[in-house]
């Protein structure tokens, strides 16, 4: 089968992406594949049409690739691809449509408010400031709607530090939220077609639990799989996955994540492709499950070819 | 439409995290100091060819004559193949050591070439300093801000990195010896100080006279080493020629780092150390280890080029280029950046460093910036625990005088978006001067970056 391998892109997770797209290129070589890497520019389309792949494994991140633009125009080519679709991806990719959703679909996420900078520009939102923080509490979550990693994502301990945090978050995306801060376990749950995964946790190992990057250091933090959770815990974190991924409308795959608090899993944010690279979770977790890298992507492959519909 | 064949023999990737972990039992303690993050995948990004880099460190090499580097590598092809295709010597040829003390002569230095060892590029005589002298746990005093390029170096010989505040005379030897006295205190002697008096990497800042003279009499007095890195001494624009403490010194305390990237050539990759006797010892026995001897190839190149007798033209053809390069950058920044924000102007080197109000993350700017196709270095890159973030390097050798009025202008556009939304949200007017003291990581220096 010829598979175009998409990756690379604009986007400012480019550099997580070649290294997503180089694995799966092996795996799918190995697999007795025919690869076409594409690293996706302003020629994707005329290549695309020249190309004619069969099927196209997206492993792009972060705005471009994962907001639903690819999709959008491989729904558009007529040629099949891996993950959820362009709508899923569009929801997903915004973490405030993605709450939006969540919310509608009875699950529980952490309390929030979502601001564009137009609100701030032009009609004084800073005053609403005082009363939302009053609602959220402290430390509260600053994050660009749009973003992936760690990006951009602050906590802020004070009113005081609700300005720069803020300042931060709209260096990545128009539009912010403030949230909820919910103290627990960091779980992740990749689903593959309609199966959860078993669940990885992170756990920071050093330095300050407020610093986003030391999450996405190899040695700072240390990811267990399957996570140790009590039977009725695993039930009701993969419930709450599940629900998550079904209200999003993802299809082929996604990454779900969560805090497990005292009272309960609190979902934060679904990711439409999430990493797979070496160590990234989804790969973890599929390996925890008994599938190998190439097994992985075989099966991404086979649920982009027999599409499930939304679940 | 140009097919572009990927590369058939690329090493496969693993299979699994199995693999992962399998590899990772075996890492040595020192690789959990080297440490990957998302801000140097942003970097990434900056290699994009519609992006203005104000980021890197490249010096030009565009003007250096192809006929002339055409006519050195035939004569080397004709006269010397065999020998420069051959094993040298781990100190390097003499003809090299000669064209050093050249180098070093022109700045007023003259040192033993038998205290010279030619290396690949400055950063080995770096990392073979570190490989000579640095256990793990031990204390190296380092500028704040220091050369990022230096950070996973110390880091990896595991240093115990200790940062001294600049201002604009450079190192604050004044503090340094507070520093020293509290070491002492608690038993412990740091190993040596690095700094980079002249033109520093990433402040742009050129140690005074007194500093220098008293630096090299503390290294005297406490019996420590200085390392003294060099890279920019001849790329002097304005001001006054200070003497290296290499000079000052005479050589008993200071080892002194060279390099031939910022005046000839960086592909070429060939630096070199000067350091006491026992010490240089130490350093051959490390750089046999590493690489047996610095490539033959560009030695025999350098000497070529040397007899040509044209360096020192070649290096005033740079300082001109550089010069108005500076100037137009120093224009640019006046131009547009925030009257809160300041920046060093530099007396020669390849850099400037810009201080933004404490609510501006430079990491952060970097992602709005690269959206606006420009990009630097975040301050963070040159300091060991977090701080700097408020600033960053620019760099105005590496592209040409459009390019820096347009890159400098974009990211004014960026800070100056960031500045009215703070205003907006908090419902303060920026001050056009802000309070002197704030965050610790603001770099001290209101002087130069005076914007009208």
């Amino acid at each position: 089968m010829k598979v175009a391998v998409l990756k690379g892109g604009r986007s400012l997770e480019r550099g997580v992406s070649l290294r997503s797209g180089a694995r799966v290129e092996d795996a799918l070589e190995r697999l007795g594949h025919e690869v076409l890497p594409i690293d996706v520019g302003a020629d994707l389309v005329k290549r695309l049409v020249a190309e004619r792949p069969d099927v196209a494994f997206v492993a792009m991140h972060g705005i471009g690739g994962e907001d639903g633009t690819v999709q959008e125009l491989l729904e558009i080519l007529g040629i099949p691809f891996t993950g959820p679709g362009a709508a899923a991806c569009a929801r997903c990719m915004d973490k405030v449509q993605g709450k939006d959703a969540i919310e509608l679909a009875g699950l529980p996420t952490p309390q929030w408010f979502a601001f564009n900078q137009t609100a701030f520009r032009e009609f004084g939102a800073a005053d609403a400031l005082g009363r939302l923080e009053e609602t959220l509490g402290f430390p509260l979550v600053v994050k660009p709607s749009r973003g992936g990693s760690s990006l951009g994502v602050k906590f802020a301990r004070s009113a005081g530090e609700v300005p720069q945090a803020l300042v931060s978050a709209f260096s990545y995306d128009d539009r912010v939220l403030l949230e909820r801060f919910v103290d627990g376990r960091e779980l992740a749950v990749s689903i593959l077609g309609d199966e959860p995964l078993p669940v990885v946790e992170a756990i920071l190992l050093e330095g300050d639990r407020y610093d986003f990057e030391a999450r996405y250091e190899i040695g700072r933090t240390r990811f267990d799989v399957p996570a140790d959770l009590s039977a009725e815990e695993h039930r009701a974190v993969t419930e709450a996955a599940l629900g998550t991924y079904g209200a999003l409308g993802c299809t082929g795959f996604a990454r779900i994540d969560l805090i497990l608090a005292s009272d309960g899993p609190w979902l934060l944010e679904a990711n439409a492709i999430p990493g797979l690279t070496d160590t990234s979770l989804l790969p973890q977790a599929a390996e925890a499950a008994g599938l190998s890298f190439e097994q992985l992507v075989e099966r991404i492959l086979d649920l982009a070819l027999t599409p499930q519909g939304v679940s | 439409m140009a097919e572009v064949p990927e590369p058939t023999h690329r090493r496969r990737s693993h299979a699994g995290t199995r693999d992962l972990e399998r590899y990772a039992g075996l890492f040595a303690e020192r690789t959990g100091v080297m440490r990957s993050s998302a801000m140097r995948d942003l970097m990434a990004i900056t290699a994009r060819p519609e992006v203005i880099s104000l980021a890197g460190g490249l010096p030009d090499t565009s003007t250096f004559p192809p006929q002339s580097f055409a006519a050195q590598m035939t004569r080397i092809a004709q006269e010397s193949a065999a020998k420069a295709l051959q094993y040298g010597p781990t100190e390097g040829f003499e003809e090299t050591k000669d064209c050093i003390l050249e180098v070093m002569g022109a700045e007023g230095m003259l040192p033993d070439p038998d205290d010279i060892i030619v290396t690949t590029g400055g950063q080995q005589a770096i990392d073979l300093v570190c490989k000579t002298l640095i256990d793990p746990g031990d204390v190296v005093i380092c500028e704040a801000p220091t050369y990022p390029g230096a950070i996973p170096t110390l880091c990896s010989y595991q240093a115990d990195v200790v940062q001294v505040e600049c201002d604009e005379d450079g190192m604050q030897v004044e503090v340094l010896e507070e520093l020293l006295a509290e070491l002492r205190s608690e038993g412990r002697r740091p190993k040596f100080i690095y700094s980079v008096p002249s033109f520093q990497n990433p402040a742009g800042v050129t140690m005074s006279l007194q500093r220098r003279r008293r630096l090299v009499e503390l290294a005297r007095t406490e019996e420590l080493l200085v390392v003294e890195d060099n890279p920019y001494g001849l790329l002097r624009y304005g001001g006054e020629p200070l003497p290296p403490l290499y000079q000052l010194d005479g050589g008993d305390f200071v080892i002194y780092l060279g390099t031939f990237s910022k005046i000839l050539s960086p592909g070429i990759r060939l630096g070199w150390a000067v350091a006491p006797p026992p010490v240089m010892e130490k350093i051959v026995l490390g750089k046999q280890a590493a690489d047996l001897c610095t490539s033959t190839l560009t030695q025999y190149f350098v000497r070529e080029y040397f007899a040509e007798r044209r360096w020192q033209l070649y290096v005033d053809d740079l300082v001109e280029i550089y010069r108005r390069r500076r100037d137009t950058m120093v224009e640019a920044l006046r131009d547009n950046f925030p009257a809160e924000a300041t920046w060093t102007e530099p007396e020669g080197g390849l850099f400037i460093w810009a201080t933004l109000p404490d609510y501006i993350d430079t990491s952060d700017l970097l992602a709005k910036a690269l959206r606006a196709d420009v990009a630097f270095v975040p301050g963070q890159a040159a300091y060991v625990d977090g701080r700097g973030s408020h600033s960053m390097r620019l760099n105005f050798s590496g592209v040409d005088e459009d390019e820096i009025r347009e890159g400098v202008r974009r990211i004014g556009k960026v800070i100056a978006e960031q500045v009215e939304l703070y205003g907006a949200l908090t419902g303060e007017v920026p001050l056009p001067e802000p309070e002197e003291e704030s965050a610790p990581n603001v770099f001290p220096f209101r002087k130069a970056g005076e914007a009208g």
